[in-house]
């Protein structure tokens, strides 16, 4: 990043006129305005429209599809209907925090955007802390849902309010500890560190250094599932229980912010899973293959690598949400402070060990261990898929029943 | 230990259904897209028998007006009389209320020939009420009711209406 703006202040004479610092900032701050406007806020209102239609197939049924060819413009219709319903503020709801609520709640998803790469050298903003970074600025999404619960003035709001910030306070301990294993691991906080510390083969990944590595990656979707109020942990915004939870009484485009923040936040799942486990944009091999290694369709195909698995794992938490029954707030509790606490511990102390051990250990032990874990995970895949197939063998008779025919 | 049993209990039923639901992506759903992508017009599909709206061919009606009397809600309306010109009974009016209609099925049992009968038609949701009233006959038509022919008891109906 700097060495683009480096560049592009070479170029343009005009420009050396001013101090270099305002540039540099200028620029993030436009870069930052077009990946937000271009590329995180249409990609929520996809991400919507997706999860409705797999949500349909998922449930034998079609999903949206009358708006425009295969219903591709329901987003759209959905935006102007909520830009253009009436403001209701509850008469006794306490007005200011009300207002704010909802942007605490944007903030937190958006803010954390900054960090996220695209590419090897396309990022917002690349510091040194960037995890530090993005943990911190979660935590922003919990005083606006306790905000917005408590502000609705409505009892249901602050039950949902009340709740979220439980949930969120405590999944965000095996979440950092998760991190911190990583950080442990690679040696580095930023965001890019991490990513350069894995490589594009599967057996390079971080995910199959080593079974602590594999099940804290499952512990780190876990919770950030349980961060970002995602079914089975969707509690505060329970559809079925508390109406809407903690934006009940908000309509309009105060409601299509939260909305907006919660699919913005499904990416950042994605995001921080693939950064930390998965290798983000790590591509070389592809890269050297089609020999781009210095041009911008090498930036591209990193983002088409990391984007892939981004949106795999998009689709495991949009199928999860439609897999899987809500947990009770007390079964919630028990997951995470029981179970998925002392895994964090245990796994931290084990990983540890693994590391002093494998330091002395010939080089090719760790390879060989990371290619027999990864071996072992893709079969898992495959054994998923068989199972798929199972079902539709076996299940296919009953089902196909066309009452027309 | 029940522990560690709840554990890989819940791993394992998370990946069954996950299989499950990911199954389903591939198999079609059941949805049928009334009213404009259906497999066949949904009139189609429907018994022989079914209660829609009441039709009258006129052409075969012989106005006995048995109909219209034995409608229980009257929303069966006759206009008959000697007409002038042609110097025999006409009926200038056949007008059937659909919306009054309780499609209870009295006026079609007393038709001698059939002539009022269900079709299969339900389509009709309009926004303006009095759309709902069929009009069989035109205003001003005049329409000659059907004439019965006695026939002998085991006699041939077809020729002898032929004949007639």
């Amino acid at each position: 990043m700097q060495a683009l703006i480096d560049s592009l202040v070479a170029n343009c004479s005009s420009l050396q006129a001013l101090p270099v610092s305002l540039v540099y900032a200028a620029v993030q701050a436009l870069v930052a305005v077009l990946m937000f406007a271009g590329f995180f806020a249409p990609l929520a209102a996809i991400l919507v429209f997706v999860e409705r239609r797999v949500a349909g197939r998922m449930q034998s049924r079609v999903g949206p599809n009358r708006v425009g060819p295969q219903g591709i413009l329901q987003s759209v219709a959905d935006g102007i209907k909520l830009l253009l319903k009436e403001d209701i503020i509850p008469d006794l709801a306490d007005k200011p925090l009300f207002r704010l609520a909802p942007y605490l709640v944007f903030l937190g998803a958006f803010l954390a955007f900054v960090v996220i790469p695209f590419s090897s050298k396309i990022v917002v903003a690349d510091f040194d802390v960037s995890i530090f970074y993005l943990l911190a600025v979660e935590s922003l999404v919990v005083v606006g849902v306790v905000m917005s619960g408590w502000a609705s003035n409505n009892k249901w709001s602050l039950l949902g309010g009340m709740r979220a910030a439980a949930q969120i306070i405590s999944y965000e301990v095996p979440v950092s500890m998760t991190v911190l294993m990583v950080v442990l691991v690679t040696g580095s906080m930023s965001v890019q560190g991490i990513i350069g510390a894995q490589g594009a083969w599967p057996w390079e990944w971080l995910i199959f250094k080593s079974p602590f590595t594999f099940v804290a990656f499952f512990i780190l979707f876990t919770g950030s599932l349980a961060e970002g109020n995602r079914t089975p942990f969707d509690i505060p915004e329970a559809e079925s229980e508390l109406v809407s939870g903690y934006n009940t009484e908000y309509s309009g485009f105060r409601f299509s912010i939260f909305f907006l923040a919660e699919y913005a936040n499904l990416y950042l799942i994605g995001s921080l899973a693939t950064i930390l486990f998965l290798g983000g944009w790590q591509a070389e091999p592809l890269v050297k293959l089609l020999g781009v290694q210095e041009s911008w369709a090498r930036h591209l195909l990193e983002f088409a690598t990391y984007f892939s698995k981004v949106a795999a794992l998009m689709f495991v938490v949009i199928q999860l949400r439609w897999t899987l029954p809500r947990v009770r707030i007390d079964q919630l509790m028990s997951l995470c402070w029981k179970y998925l606490v002392p895994a964090c511990f245990v796994n931290l102390l084990a990983m540890s060990l693994w590391m002093i051990i494998m330091a002395s250990a010939p080089a090719i032990v760790p390879l060989v261990i990371s290619i027999v874990m990864a071996t072992t995970g893709f079969a898992a895949f495959g054994y998923f898929f068989m199972r798929v197939k199972y079902h539709l063998d076996y299940a296919k008779a009953e089902i196909t029943f066309n009452p027309l025919s | 230990m029940t522990y560690f049993n709840n554990i890989l209990a819940s791993v394992q039923t998370v990946f069954e259904g996950m299989t499950i639901t990911f199954s389903h992506l591939f198999r079609p759903p059941m949805t049928i897209q009334y009213p404009d992508r259906t497999a066949r017009p949904i009139k189609e599909t429907l018994p022989e028998r079914y209660r829609g709206f009441l039709h009258v061919d006129t052409s075969i009606c012989t106005c006995c007006t048995l109909c219209e009397t034995s409608c229980p809600i009257d929303c069966i309306v006759i206009d008959h009389g000697k007409d002038a010109e042609l110097g025999k009974r006409v009926m200038t009016r056949f007008d059937i209320d659909e919306a009054k209609c309780m499609y209870c099925g009295l006026c079609t049992e007393p038709c001698p020939t059939g002539a009022i009968a269900f079709t299969r038609e339900f389509e009709a949701a309009t926004t303006d009420l009095e759309s709902l009233v069929f009009k069989f006959i035109n205003k001003g038509d005049k329409i000659v009711p059907y004439k019965v022919v006695k026939t002998k008891k085991g006699g041939d109906v077809a020729a002898e209406e032929a004949g007639a």
